[in-house]
């Protein structure tokens, strides 16, 4: 994976605009710092992270990770450290959808290497791309614990399996029309029962 | 046996070390080296450079001696063959990625990973692939950084948080793609940030003046004391030819440890700028050069005439000091100063000096800081007030509510604060409570009874016991204890400089004071004796050059009364002569007496008359303590800082092309400000 993977960056970028957490997520986050011995509040970042993530248009700016270190308490740096360890964190803006294609062994067995083909062709954006529509961002991404359904990819937070280059183009259509997706097997498949 | 310590064999010798060691510590105890690059005796452990393994009998695997503690009857073997090839092949991963560049490398000749590998690496490279190549980070004027030599040690990161107190520095990314960095590519808040130069085992972070500058082998070492603060922590001073490279920490452990501040490590090239190297007489208002004999001769004619004074200024050592009192004796008694800020003192040395001894300051429990703003005064001190907050001592603060790298609780700006209900029953719980005085009351106390109040208080909240004396009075300057206890001032009480009679004196005789450009001498004849040129200069009427600190010998007491010697480092600038040879040379011409003929004679003098100032090293014996009077009544005045700006702070500073550079990079940062916690 290049170093334009938006989650393998150590570079981060202001948004311009203020972040201060949703009434919901400060419910979860109180929620959250419970779950630790006082004095411990700062283990909470990596869930806090999750949650600024989602407020954020799923990236980490540098709004965000300034309110997680004033909301634990604690420096900068070590959210930041955090935040550039763990490659599910976005250090830059990406597209309303986040296509994570599985490119490890058993899905390029089963085919990733078309799925990826098709999927750049039809989002227009190369790997570590985002389109000029900021729809999609497309990115390779190590194994995603789906194996026996591979190939398959993410979209946000949602898993598509057995996918063939048909079916790919399809989901991939629908987003574009914002028409909803069958999540999971694409074949139907109910969990990852014998096919 | 007693229950701590415990047998373990080191390379089949049998030793008995205290069980709570680390196994690279009981190894060093054996005499055996271990190598390491992330282990640091002051830092915590990370065990992350793995350099550092041994073999352990019975271990299946070679073990990071840094991270395994002992246990009963451990045999460890340092120089088998499997430690050997376990060696190489850690020095041969931390290669892959270091770049070839030793010879334009500053830390070439020093460095930790060049003698390492020489010892322990193998001696070509395997590895064939492109190495990796990492951007360069903005660390500030003093930190020079060229990342791509990085070995990730985190020592610097670890120094960040845990010694200099600004959690600034950290490692981003992770495997291939990890950097070091600071915060947004910010510099460095800290006044200690210098000494991660030091830390660093290989050359990325390396001294931004010193770039380039010489190689190790070139440069000439000279023990001396840092005077740029009255902790007096102890420095080496490299030089080549005529000129001061560089500024580096010798280990105290009793003042310094392994840091000094960035004030000494980086002003030198202000030793050289704007220096007074000839003589200079003032005519029709405007001072022009001269030259020694006849700038004497004026000013022999008239100290024949006039009344004069002297002021010692902030840097003078003890030798001069003496020279001066034993010339101005020629004319009376109190006739020499070195409050000249208004320092307010007692008679006896435990109300001028700093009572506890420094390595004490981190196990105390209450810390009460009373005017004093310890960051930007004497950053040591800072660094041992912030470990005794890392032990959980609570820090109180009376004055202005300055900002500190460690949480205090304000409790307002009149000594009366003291009389605080969260204060009082602090102190009642504490165990060895802690009180600082610092100058910005200290200057302003006018009435004694405050001062004697202040014992009391102390006494009656047992921060002076019977056992020892947590109450300390803290002033920035290198000069002050040691002038004091020579008795070079004019009034051994509160009684302030400014209230001195003016009509007393005709002439003034300053020794690097810039005191003398106050208003009450403006119709006294200025003599000013110095190094640079300040306002004291500008406005004297003779102009004398003497020599730096780094240019003559000398004493000087630190701020808990430990004498140490300043040694001489190269020849003065210019025509510039010590003080004390120009002293004689009057004293000659005027038939007053004056006997030492060197400056060993006048040493010795000084150290028959003070025998106590010869024992250097140690902390110098309080005679008579004062007395406790039971009265408790604070007068109320207002705290004023003596040190706004760190990096200008006197005279050589101001003149420091790096300082005047950190000003600017650092002191305007905003993140000094809003900076979190």
């Amino acid at each position: 994976m290049s170093g334009n993977h938006p989650g393998l960056s150590n570079n981060f970028s202001r948004s311009g605009e203020k972040f201060s957490w949703s009434k919901d997520n400060l419910r979860s986050i109180k929620n959250i710092i419970s779950k630790y011995p006082k004095g411990r509040e700062q283990s909470a970042v990596m869930p806090l992270l999750y949650l600024a993530q989602e407020q954020n248009n799923n990236w980490i700016s540098i709004e965000c990770i300034e309110t997680i270190a004033e909301t634990l308490n604690m420096p900068k740096i070590r959210v930041t450290e955090v935040a550039s360890f763990y490659s599910m964190y976005n250090t830059r803006p990406v597209g309303e959808n986040l296509v994570q294609i599985c490119r490890t062994s058993p899905c390029w067995l089963r085919g990733s290497n078309k799925i990826t083909k098709t999927i750049c062709k039809e989002t227009k954006c190369e790997i570590n791309d985002t389109s000029d529509d900021n729809k999609f961002t497309v990115v390779e991404v190590e194994c995603l614990g789906a194996c026996s359904n591979g190939p398959m990819i993410q979209i946000n937070n949602d898993f598509f399996e057995d996918l063939d280059e048909e079916s790919t183009k399809k989901i991939i259509d629908n987003i574009k029309e914002g028409k909803p997706n069958v999540i999971g097997s694409q074949k139907g498949r109910r969990s990852s029962e014998n096919a | 046996m007693s229950d701590d310590l415990i047998n373990i064999k080191v390379n089949q010798k049998e030793i008995q070390v205290d069980k709570n060691l680390t196994v690279m510590q009981a190894c060093e105890i054996a005499g055996e080296e271990i190598p390491r690059f992330c282990y640091h005796d002051k830092l915590s452990i990370a065990g992350n450079c793995r350099m550092c393994l041994v073999e352990i009998e019975k271990a299946p695997k070679l073990v990071s001696s840094c991270t395994m503690p002992l246990m009963e009857g451990m045999s460890i073997i340092t120089n088998s063959e499997k430690v050997n090839a376990g060696r190489k092949g850690v020095m041969e991963f931390l290669l892959i990625n270091h770049p070839l560049d030793c010879p334009i490398c500053d830390q070439g000749g020093e460095c930790d990973l060049q003698d390492q590998a020489m010892y322990y690496g193998f001696d070509k490279s395997r590895y064939k692939e492109n190495k990796r190549a990492v951007d360069n980070k903005n660390m500030g004027p003093l930190v020079n950084t060229i990342m791509t030599r990085c070995i990730h040690c985190t020592r610097c990161v670890r120094f960040a948080t845990e010694v200099a107190g600004v959690p600034e520095l950290g490692m981003l990314g992770r495997g291939e793609n990890a950097e070091i960095t600071t915060y947004l590519e910010q510099s460095i808040t800290s006044e200690l940030s210098g000494n991660v130069i030091d830390l660093c085992p290989v050359g990325a972070l390396t001294s931004k003046p010193y770039q380039f500058k010489a190689r190790p082998w070139e440069l000439k070492r000279t023990d001396s004391i840092d005077i740029f603060d009255s902790v007096g922590s102890n420095i080496r001073v490299d030089s080549r030819a005529e000129e001061i490279l560089r500024v580096t920490p010798r280990t105290n452990e009793y003042i310094n440890e392994e840091w000094i501040s960035d004030k000494v490590r980086f002003n030198y090239d202000g030793y050289y700028q704007q220096r007074i190297d000839t003589p200079y007489i003032k005519e029709n208002q405007k001072l022009s050069i001269s030259n020694w004999e006849e700038s004497l001769k004026v000013l022999k004619d008239k100290l024949k005439t006039l009344k004069p004074l002297a002021l010692i200024g902030e840097h003078v050592d003890l030798e001069t000091g003496y020279a001066i009192k034993k010339f101005m004796s020629n004319y009376g008694k109190d006739n020499v100063e070195c409050r000249t800020d208004n320092h307010a003192i007692l008679e006896s040395l435990d109300s001028y000096r700093f009572n506890t001894p420094l390595n004490d300051i981190e196990n105390s429990d209450l810390i009460i800081l009373l005017g004093t703003n310890p960051k930007i005064e004497t950053p040591i001190i800072n660094h041992k007030i912030f470990k005794a907050y890392n032990n959980d001592s609570k820090v109180f603060n009376i004055g202005e509510n300055i900002s500190l790298n460690y949480k205090t609780e304000y409790l307002g700006e009149s000594l009366s604060s003291l009389d605080n209900e969260n204060l009082i029953k602090a102190l009642k719980k504490s165990t060895n409570p802690l009180i600082i005085i610092g100058s910005a009351f200290l200057n302003k106390i006018k009435n004694i009874k405050t001062l004697k109040s202040i014992f009391s208080y102390a006494d009656k909240y047992k921060v002076i016991t019977k056992e020892k004396n947590n109450l300390n009075f803290l002033n920035p300057y290198a000069s002050r204890v040691g002038q004091l206890i020579i008795g070079n001032t004019t009034n051994k009480l509160c009684e302030p400089f400014s209230n001195l009679k003016k009509d007393n004196f005709e002439l003034v005789l300053s020794f690097g004071s810039e005191h003398i450009a106050n208003e009450q001498f403006n119709n006294c004849f200025k003599v000013y004796f110095g190094h640079h040129g300040d306002d004291g200069a500008m406005g004297s009427d003779i102009v004398l050059p003497t020599p730096l600190y780094t240019e003559k010998n000398g004493t000087f007491v630190n701020i808990e009364g430990r004498p140490q010697e300043a040694k001489k480092c190269h020849n003065p600038i210019g025509s510039a002569k010590e003080e004390w040879s120009i002293l004689k040379k009057l004293s000659d011409e005027l038939s007053f007496d004056f006997i030492p003929n060197t400056f060993e004679q006048l040493r010795s003098e000084l150290f028959e008359k003070h025998p106590i100032l010869s024992d250097y090293h140690e902390i110098i014996a309080v005679e008579k303590s004062t007395s406790i009077t039971p009265d408790i009544e604070f007068e109320d005045c207002k705290a004023e800082y003596p040190i706004s700006n760190f990096y200008m702070s006197d005279v050589i500073s101001k003149n420091s092309v790096t300082m005047a550079k950190c000003v600017e990079e650092i002191t305007s940062t905003p993140s000094l400000l809003e900076k979190s916690a």
